[in-house]
C-alpha cells in the first residue's frame, strides 16, 4: 500500500549520519511522543498502520489478557523509524512495517527475531510464506499478515472492464480527462514497467527513460493525482472513472455504498504488496507482543484485520474468517490466479530511487 | 507606552525574542546548513556542495514549480485583496455598531473550522455531481458538468475563501483607525466621496492592506494542503515538491534548497512591501 508504505528510509538507509542530525532537530521532543501513562506494565504500545487501530480488532485482545493496547498510527517505514529514534528503548513493543522493508530494518537490529513457531505458517498464502524478504538469513523478523495489489479500481457503470484489463487505459484517449493516479511514485513506475515487460527486480536505470516517456505520456488523460482519500473521493464523487495504482485497498471498503465501483489488475500482471508484523527488540513485553502477534494472525484476527475501518485488504491467513460477501469483495477466489499473475513491488535501490522520484516530480508538474 | 519605552518592557520582548531565536532563526540557519549537504547512497553528508542549488536551476520542473508557487500566491493576494478591502469598508462605515460586531463574527467563522475539512468541502462543491454542477445542469445553464475541482483556480478558491476573511479583519483594524474628522474635514472643504477616499481613506488604510497581503503572500506561498487537495496534484508547487523531498526521499538536503528558494521570495516580497508593512497600525 502507498502511503502506508516506505519511502526511501525505508531501504535500511538509515545511517548513523542522519540518525544523529535527526535526533539533535527534535531532542525537545523526544521522550515525548509516548506519555508516561501508557509506558505501565499492563500497556502494549503498538506503532502500526490505521487498519490495526479498530476497537474491534484491539478490543477482543485487550479483554482477553485485561491489558490496554495504545496504538499509534504513522505512514511509511521512514517515519516509522525517524518516531523510534525520538523514542525511548522499551517504548515501543509492536511494529508494522511492508514486507519487503523487513530485511533493511532487520538490519538496523531494531526487530526481535521471532520463533518459527509463533505463525501459522501452514495456512499464510505460499507466495507469501516464500518471499524473499520473509526470511533473513533464515530467520524471521515479522510474519506477513496482509496484501494486496496495485492495479486499477474503476467506475463499472461507464468503464469497460476489459479496457481496464488491457492495461493501457491511462493512454487511451476515450477515457481522457477520466483518469485518476494513485500518488505514489514507485509502484505506478513499477506498474509502467510490468506493462513493458520489465518485472521490478528487472529495472535499472537504463530503463527509466522508456518508463519515464510512456508516465508523461500518460498526464493529459490524469485529472487528479492524490493518496488513498483524495482518490477514493476522486471516484465516489465521479470526478473521475479509473484509478490507477489503487485496486482492493482503494475501493472495498466503499463498494458496499458504492456499488458502481470495482477493481482489478492488468492482464499484464499485478504489483503485490504486502505488510508483516514484528517484536522490537527493545520491547520490555515481549510475552505480551508475541501473544498479540498470534492474535493478529489468528483466522479472528486476520478477519478483522483484513475488513478494517482504515482499508480493506486480503489477509495473509488462509484461514481467516471472513463472511462470503466480503471474501467475493476481495476476490477471495481468484487470490491464486491473481498471485500467479503478479510481481512483488520491491524498493527500488538509492540509484534508482532519486531518479525515479524525479521523473515522478516532474510528471506531476508537467 | 512606546516600544522600549522602559524595563518592563524589554523584558517583556526577551521571551518572544528567545522563542524566535530558538524556534525560528537557529532552525533556518540549520536548514541553510544542510542545503549544502548531499543524500549519497542513501546516506546524508555533510560534503559541503552547490549540487543541489545546481539541480534546482537546472530542472525545468523545479523551477515551473517556483513560478507556480508565485502565480498562484500573486493570484490569490489580488483576489483577497479586491474582494476583501470593500467588505472592510462596508463594516467600517456603513453598517451599525451591532451589525458591526455581528459580520466580524461571521468574517471569522471560516477559521473555526479545520483546514482539510475546509479544503475537502470545497473539493465535495466543485466536483461533477457537486451542487455548482448539478444547479448549473439544473438549470439548463450547462449540458455537461464543468471541470471546476482539481484545477488551479479550486486551488485559488479555497485559498481565497480564507484569506478574504483574514484581509477583511487586518483592513477593517486599519480603517476604523483612521481619524473621522480627516474625512469630515475633506468633505467640509468640498472633496467629493470619491475623492475623499483617494486622498484620505485609502492611503492610511494601506498599512492594513499590506501587512494583510504579505500574511496573505506568506502563508499561501507555504501552504501544501490546498493545492494538494483541490488542486488535485497535477501540478506543482515548491510545497509539494519538498513534501515529496521529504516523505518520499528524506532528501533533506534539496528540500533544504527548495525551502531556501522560497524563503527568498518572500525576503523579495517583504522589502519591496516594508514601507507600508507598518504593524502599529494593526
Amino acid at each position: 500500500m502507498t502511503e502506508l508504505k516506505t519511502g526511501a528510509l525505508g531501504n535500511g538507509r538509515l545511517s548513523l549520519d542522519r540518525r544523529t542530525f535527526v535526533k539533535g532537530a527534535t531532542a525537545a521532543a523526544a521522550g515525548t511522543l509516548v506519555p508516561g501513562s501508557v509506558l505501565a506494565d499492563d500497556t502494549l504500545n503498538i506503532l502500526v498502520w490505521c487498519d490495526h487501530a479498530d476497537q474491534k480488532l484491539i478490543g477482543p485482545f485487550e479483554d482477553a489478557h485485561n491489558v490496554t493496547v495504545n496504538v499509534k498510527t504513522y505512514e511509511g517505514t521512514g517515519t516509522a523509524l525517524s518516531i523510534l529514534e525520538q523514542s525511548a528503548p522499551g517504548d515501543w513493543d509492536v511494529i508494522v512495517i511492508d514486507a519487503p522493508d523487513v530485511p533493511q530494518v532487520a538490519g538496523l537490529g531494531i526487530l526481535d527475531e521471532l520463533p518459527d513457531d509463533l505463525a501459522p505458517w501452514d495456512d499464510i498464502f505460499p507466495t507469501l510464506r516464500n518471499a524473499p524478504y520473509t526470511r533473513v538469513d533464515g530467520k524471521v523478523y515479522a510474519v506477513p499478515e496482509k496484501f494486496g495489489y496495485y492495479g486499477f479500481c474503476y467506475n463499472r457503470d461507464v468503464v469497460d472492464a476489459a479496457d481496464v484489463r488491457r492495461g493501457d487505459i491511462a493512454w487511451n484517449d476515450a477515457y481522457s480527462g477520466r483518469i485518476g493516479v494513485y500518488d505514489y511514485y514507485f509502484p505506478v513506475l513499477q506498474m509502467i514497467g510490468l506493462s513493458m515487460g520489465l518485472k521490478p527486480a528487472d529495472i535499472t536505470v537504463d530503463h527509466l527513460g522508456d518508463i519515464r516517456e510512456r508516465l508523461l505520456a500518460m498526464k493529459p488523460n490524469v485529472k487528479m493525482i492524490g493518496d488513498i482519500v483524495s482518490v477514493q473521493n476522486a471516484l465516489v464523487t465521479k470526478s473521475v472513472d479509473v484509478v490507477v495504482g489503487g485496486a482492493e485497498f482503494t475501493v472495498s471498503n466503499l463498494m458496499a455504498s458504492n456499488p458502481h465501483l470495482d477493481w482489478t489488475i492488468s492482464d499484464d500482471g499485478g504489483l503485490i504488496w504486502n505488510q508483516g508484523i514484528g517484536i522490537l527488540s527493545d520491547s520490555n513485553r515481549k510475552e505480551l507482543a508475541a501473544l498479540f502477534l498470534q492474535w493478529i494472525l489468528s483466522p479472528e484476527g486476520q478477519g478483522l484485520l483484513a475488513t478494517s475501518e482504515c482499508f480493506w485488504a486480503m489477509p495473509a491467513n488462509s484461514k481467516a474468517v471472513i463472511s462470503d460477501a466480503e471474501k467475493a469483495t476481495l476476490r477471495w477466489d481468484e487470490q491464486d490466479d491473481l498471485l500467479a499473475r503478479s510481481e512483488t513491488s520491491l524498493l527500488p535501490d538509492p540509484e534508482i530511487d532519486v531518479e525515479m522520484l524525479d521523473i515522478w516530480t516532474e510528471f506531476l508538474q508537467s | 507606552m512606546r516600544p522600549g519605552g522602559g524595563s518592563l518592557v524589554r523584558w517583556a520582548v526577551y521571551p518572544a525574542l528567545v522563542y524566535s531565536l530558538v524556534f525560528f532563526a537557529m532552525p533556518f540557519l540549520v536548514m541553510v546548513a544542510v542545503s549544502f549537504w548531499q543524500r549519497l547512497r542513501g546516506r546524508l553528508e555533510a560534503t559541503w556542495t552547490l549540487a543541489n542549488y545546481e539541480k534546482l536551476v537546472s530542472k525545468d520542473y523545479l523551477l515551473e514549480a517556483l513560478v507556480n508557487s508565485v502565480e498562484v500566491t500573486v493570484l490569490t493576494t489580488a483576489v483577497s485583496v479586491l474582494i476583501a478591502y470593500p467588505l472592510a469598508y462596508v463594516l467600517a462605515y456603513r453598517v451599525s455598531a451591532r451589525w458591526q460586531k455581528i459580520l466580524l463574527v461571521g468574517a471569522i467563522i471560516p477559521f473555526w473550522t479545520a483546514y482539510v475539512v475546509r479544503a475537502y468541502a470545497w473539493l465535495i462543491v466543485l466536483s461533477e455531481n457537486g451542487i455548482v454542477n448539478a444547479g448549473l445542469l439544473s438549470l439548463g445553464i450547462i449540458d455537461l458538468p464543468l471541470d471546476l475541482a482539481y484545477t488551479r483556480g479550486a486551488t485559488v478558491l479555497g485559498f481565497v475563501h480564507f484569506f478574504t476573511m483574514l484581509l477583511t479583519l487586518t483592513i477593517f483594524a486599519s480603517l476604523i483607525q483612521i481619524p473621522e474628522h480627516y474625512r469630515m474635514a475633506a468633505s467640509d472643504l468640498g472633496a467629493s466621496p470619491i475623492r475623499v477616499f483617494l486622498v484620505i481613506t485609502l492611503p492610511l488604510s494601506l498599512p492594513g492592506v499590506a501587512v494583510g497581503a504579505f500574511l496573505t503572500f506568506v502563508i499561501t506561498i507555504g501552504d501544501y494542503i490546498t493545492p494538494q487537495i483541490l488542486g488535485g496534484n497535477t501540478e506543482v508547487l515548491i510545497p509539494q515538491a519538498i513534501m515529496l523531498q521529504i516523505a518520499r526521499a528524506a532528501n533533506f538536503p534539496m528540500a533544504s534548497v527548495m525551502s531556501v528558494s522560497l524563503m527568498l521570495v518572500i525576503l523579495a516580497v517583504y522589502l519591496a512591501s516594508a514601507r507600508y508593512l507598518r504593524m502599529d497600525r494593526i
